[in-house]
């Protein structure tokens, strides 16, 4: 179970301290599939990154299993069982997709099937992919796709994927969603997916929505998507009842 | 006599274990440690000058070629030639490399010219590599300055993978090409130095033939307070393609320059060059660390990756 106890985040700006997050209190149960929405700027991907420890927060606790994970840094939230992919992810001269794989997932030597098993699940054929290095030759979306792979190949208990539907072609997107319901279907790990397609949101257990730096509103799909849908051209009516009952 | 350490370098610089099927040079000290020719490779001494003539007959295909050197004498400085004639037809591969162990505190240094004349319609693939090491406590330097010279005859096809390890104190590096109608050069050149080595790499190919192709890929890693200069130039003589790319990464204190040239004397000669001096991206770092790495971890494979 993942709990973010009080979680704030403060920055200076030549203008005065400016605060990113506000008094988070948020608690993810096991192998739940949540969903943070809302708009852009509103502070979510800050969220996910002091889960993974991207981000320090400035108060408050960051608890993974019961254990206090605020002091921790990247490398040991990951040996804990916390994987990320990233939004705009880097690329490696030299280091090619195999070597990639290989490194997520840590452990004894990936056979090339198994690799092949993680690029089908983002929609690439590893035959075409799996030598070739994640350099510029690849365009945003390939590059996306590996990301995503590399997060499937770490199979952590927890998984956070930022706007992972971000520069993927529709057709892509389709298999890439079919994934994740698959995931969540076989309920092993915990995921985590910073999203503003319905697609997504439709499978998730719990929707967040995240803006103005803190927690606006949450609750089931069924109960937050109608409210999201409601009004998608002007203000989001999720977030004003929230502010209205406030 | 092949020692441990010598073993080791030979592994380190060549790949080379043991007796390998193939022609074979061992240069050790200044001195022929081994040789070994084929049926259609051969070698011999120079008999002016130091250094050895390798002959590969025509329609050779699938034969492998080594000849490296190691010193293992502290103070020993040499100059070697070494000249290929590689005839029409033909497909080998040539591993050469030069490891210096210096038990002493005097430079020990190897200079040597390669010149290949190659003949048409061939394929060759020569890699060397470059590495120094000291005794514990010892400090002599290590110095190499290799130059190659390779005339490129018509359709042949030319890969010079070339690298430099670690351990070398002070490199010149000359590179020359100068390839006819319809031949081919691709150069990768991978180079590391740290401390308070140098190194400067000068290349340069001509493409001289129609359809002629060249292309350079060259990355460095320089560490703490080392310094490295590259200049890299392509030269269209006629209806050709030429690249050039130099990317380089720089760390603690080190400088690097990258002056590459692209120099067009024909309409038809289409030439590119990028290049690309920076510190390891930090997005790079953490995603690693998110796959588990420590931070020293992530930087070792992500130069480890680049230098591949």
């Amino acid at each position: 179970m993942l709990e973010l106890k009080n979680v704030s985040y403060r920055v200076g700006t030549p203008d005065g301290e400016l605060e990113i997050l506000k008094h988070i209190d948020l608690t993810i149960p096991d192998r739940e599939l949540v969903v943070f929405t809302g708009p852009n700027g509103g502070g979510k991907t800050t969220l996910a990154k002091i889960i993974m420890g991207l981000v320090r927060p400035t108060e408050g606790q960051v608890l993974y299993n019961g254990e206090d994970i605020t002091e921790l840094d990247i490398t040991e939230r990951a040996r804990r069982g916390i994987s990320y992919g990233f939004q705009q992810p880097p690329r490696f001269k030299g280091i090619t997709v195999q070597t990639l794989l290989q490194l997520a997932s840590g452990g004894e030597k990936l056979t090339k099937d198994r690799c092949c098993a993680y690029l089908t699940q983002v929609g690439l054929c590893a035959n075409d992919y799996l030598d070739r290095e994640v350099d510029t030759s690849l365009s945003g979306g390939e590059v996306k796709r590996i990301e995503i792979a590399t997060v499937l190949a770490r199979g952590s208990s927890l998984m956070i994927f930022d706007e992972p539907e971000a520069g993927i072609d529709l057709w892509s997107f389709a298999r890439l969603t079919e994934t994740f319901e698959q995931l969540h279907r076989r309920k092993e790990h915990t995921m985590v997916i910073i999203s503003h397609q319905e697609r997504i949101i439709r499978l998730a257990d719990e929707i967040v929505v995240v803006s103005g730096g803190g927690i606006t509103n949450r609750g089931s799909t069924e109960e937050i998507f109608p409210l999201i849908l409601a009004n998608t051209t002007g203000a989001c009516p999720v977030i004003g009842r929230k502010e209205r009952s406030e | 006599m092949i020692t441990e350490i010598d073993a080791k370098l030979l592994e380190k610089i060549a790949d080379l274990t043991g007796k390998p099927a193939g022609a074979l040079n061992i240069r050790k000290d200044s001195g022929c440690e081994a040789r070994q020719s084929t049926e259609h490779i051969a070698i011999t001494g120079k008999e002016d000058k130091p250094g050895i003539d390798i002959r590969i007959q025509n329609g050779t295909r699938g034969e492998k070629c080594y000849i490296p050197v190691i010193i293992s004498k502290t103070g020993l400085s040499e100059m070697v030639y070494n000249d290929f004639y590689v005839g029409d037809d033909c497909d080998v591969e040539i591993v050469a490399g030069c490891g210096i162990h210096n038990a002493g505190c005097d430079e020990s240094r190897h200079d040597g010219v390669h010149t290949f004349y190659i003949g048409k319609n061939s394929r060759v693939h020569y890699s060397e590599k470059h590495y120094g090491e000291n005794a514990p406590e010892q400090t002599g330097k290590n110095v190499m300055n290799p130059k190659t010279v390779v005339y490129l005859g018509e359709g042949s096809v030319m890969q010079m993978d070339t690298v430099q390890i670690r351990g070398i104190d002070s490199t010149r590096r000359e590179t020359q090409f100068v390839c006819e109608a319809g031949s081919e050069v691709v150069v990768t050149e991978r180079l590391l130095t740290h401390g308070n080595q140098t190194a400067e790499s000068e290349m340069e190919i001509r493409l001289n033939g129609a359809g002629a192709r060249g292309r350079v890929i060259s990355r460095s890693v320089a560490q703490d307070q080392s310094r490295q200069v590259f200049y890299p130039k392509m030269v269209g003589n006629s209806a050709c393609f030429g690249h050039v790319q130099c990317d380089s990464i720089i760390m603690g204190e080190a400088k690097v320059q990258s002056i590459p040239a692209i120099s067009a004397n024909c309409t038809d000669a289409q030439l590119v060059h990028e290049a690309a001096i920076g510190k390891i991206a930090g997005d790079q770092l953490l995603k690693l660390e998110t796959l588990g790495l420590t931070p020293e971890e992530a930087e070792e494979t992500i130069l480890n990756g680049f230098l591949a």
